[in-house]
């Protein structure tokens, strides 16, 4: 009997093939499975008989929604910056997305970066995905050669051990607290979906950092980040950060200086956080692919927590919503605001 | 450290202020001379919608003590709505700043329209205050260790 992964894998493919064959997308972007285990890497399926290196597992953690401006980009004529469109339809893309990846396709396509009608979305409800770093240590950072995924369980291998894991342990903690698994926009549907999910404490782990005081958070926040060695990944992975020119790599002005400083560090984390605000959907493809496990999760899911607070607002749930950020109401809260003969807070 | 925190003490802080109200509001508290502590440097910006975190948060690594933003009183904006789009911006970046430990003393907003002059001064004073009892801010100044001998 087939597991619920192997499954969704054949329906890909028959999926893929299918939109190749029929010349309905030049390109299907999915995954395939990497050089070591536990790491997929996303693939682009450019030929019907490309589809067969195409996979689903539990550790799909990247964003797909990344690579999709970059991928319709590379299928469009080449021209020079200021010439016009070519006329006619420009070449479509076949994407997976799950709950997360295509809010994030919402917010790309209101914020210009990718075009509804140039992307055939497969939905995919999400199970959760596993944290490779949460089965590492399940297995005491010993070398894993290989893992073995059943419907509820991971068999994990490596030189001289066999363990089995409880699947449901080593899920990301993104994907345990997620409300929205199921795909917000699509145009084909593979397997069925979940009707969304019920999570006690969605906000818990924010509400244990609020509850702590000032010091405390300052304390807390330093430790988080001490360890960052500034690669930059979390940024590289996220399908928000667009800009031609991040604010990290600007010399003029030089907004965050380029060393391990931790007041550099802590600027960066800061800055990368506030510009996901009210657009982050908590994917947790940074956290994924950072290097060093540092959760900066954490901070945009306070911007988030914050702007569903404020503004009652989820990120990519509508497309016919504006994103917080780029609107506003005249009744907007502003209890932050200092009034006249307002004292702070005493010491 | 300790010398820094004596009554004679005077915090730095940068007012990032918008040309239209506040700036005009300071202009004045200045020719009606209305005395407020001179720990403020005004830095003019077009419209509050013009600051961005980065502005504050440069002002906070460079060594300022506090910072103060101010524009003019919602609806009455020069460019119609730019204080409105401030308004939501700093709600969740004075939130995140709190979160992550940040005295949320140290960064305040504030309305003051051309005709508050006496309102400035009064901000001024209250600012100066609130930023003097959390004294010198260290906690995001870059400071450049030497080097090892």
């Amino acid at each position: 009997m087939s597991t619920i992964n192997e499954k969704i894998t054949t329906e890909i493919r028959k999926v893929a093939k299918e939109l190749l064959e029929k010349d309905e997308v030049a390109a299907f972007l999915g995954y395939t499975e990497g050089t070591v285990p536990m790491v997929m890497k996303p693939f682009v399926a450019r030929r019907p008989e490309d589809v067969e290196k195409l996979f689903w597992n539990s550790f799909c953690v990247l964003n797909l929604a990344n690579y999709l401006p970059l991928v319709l980009q590379s299928l469009e004529p080449p021209r020079r910056p200021n010439d016009p469109l070519p006329e006619g339809p420009l070449p479509r893309v076949g994407v997976l997305a799950t709950g997360c990846w295509s809010r994030n396709m919402v917010v790309q396509i209101k914020e210009n970066q990718i075009e509804r009608e140039r992307v055939i979305i497969v939905g995919i409800s999400s199970r959760g995905m596993v944290d490779r770093k949460k089965v590492q240590a399940q297995v005491d950072h010993l070398e894993i050669t290989e893992v073995i995924e059943e419907d509820h369980k991971l068999i994990v291998k490596g030189p001289g051990f066999t363990k089995e894991i409880n699947r449901w342990d080593v899920v990301r903690d993104n994907c345990k607290s997620c409300v929205h698994p199921d795909p917000v926009i699509y145009d084909e549907v593979i397997g069925d979906f979940s009707g969304g999910r019920q999570v006690p404490k969605r906000f818990g782990d924010i509400q244990e950092i609020e509850d702590m005081d000032i010091e405390e958070r300052w304390k807390w926040f330093q430790e988080e980040i001490s360890s960052c060695i500034r690669c930059y990944a979390c940024r590289n992975a996220c399908p928000l950060c667009y800009c031609p020119t991040c604010f990290v790599d600007d010399s003029r002005p030089q907004w965050v200086g380029k060393s391990i400083d931790k007041t550099d560090t802590a600027l960066f984390h800061i800055l990368r956080a506030f510009h996901c605000a009210g657009r982050c959907t908590d994917c947790g493809a940074c956290e994924s692919a950072c290097p060093m496990g540092i959760r900066m999760r954490l901070f945009t899911k306070k911007l988030y927590k914050d702007c569903m607070e404020l503004y009652g607002f989820e990120p990519g749930l509508r497309i016919d919503e504006p994103l917080p950020l780029t609107t506003f109401k005249l009744e907007d809260p502003q209890d932050y605001i200092l009034q006249q003969g307002q004292k702070g807070e005493e010491k | 450290m300790e010398e820094k925190r004596e009554e004679s003490w005077q915090p730095k802080i940068i007012a990032f202020l918008c040309n239209w109200c506040s700036y005009a509001g300071a202009d004045l508290a200045g020719v009606s001379r209305y005395q407020y502590p001179p720990s403020i440097r005004i830095v003019r910006v077009p419209c509050s919608g013009r600051v961005s975190p980065n502005m504050i948060l440069d002002a906070l690594r460079s060594g300022a003590d506090g910072v103060l933003v101010s524009g003019c009183h919602p609806g009455d904006c020069h460019y119609i709505s730019g204080n409105f789009y401030a308004r939501r911006r700093f709600a969740l970046f004075k939130r995140f700043l709190e979160f992550i430990g940040i005295e949320p003393d140290r960064v305040n907003f504030t309305w003051i329209s051309a005709s508050e002059g006496e309102q400035f001064a009064q901000v001024a004073r209250e600012v100066t205050e609130r930023v003097k009892r959390l004294g010198p801010a260290r906690k995001l100044v870059k400071e450049i260790e030497p080097c090892p001998q």
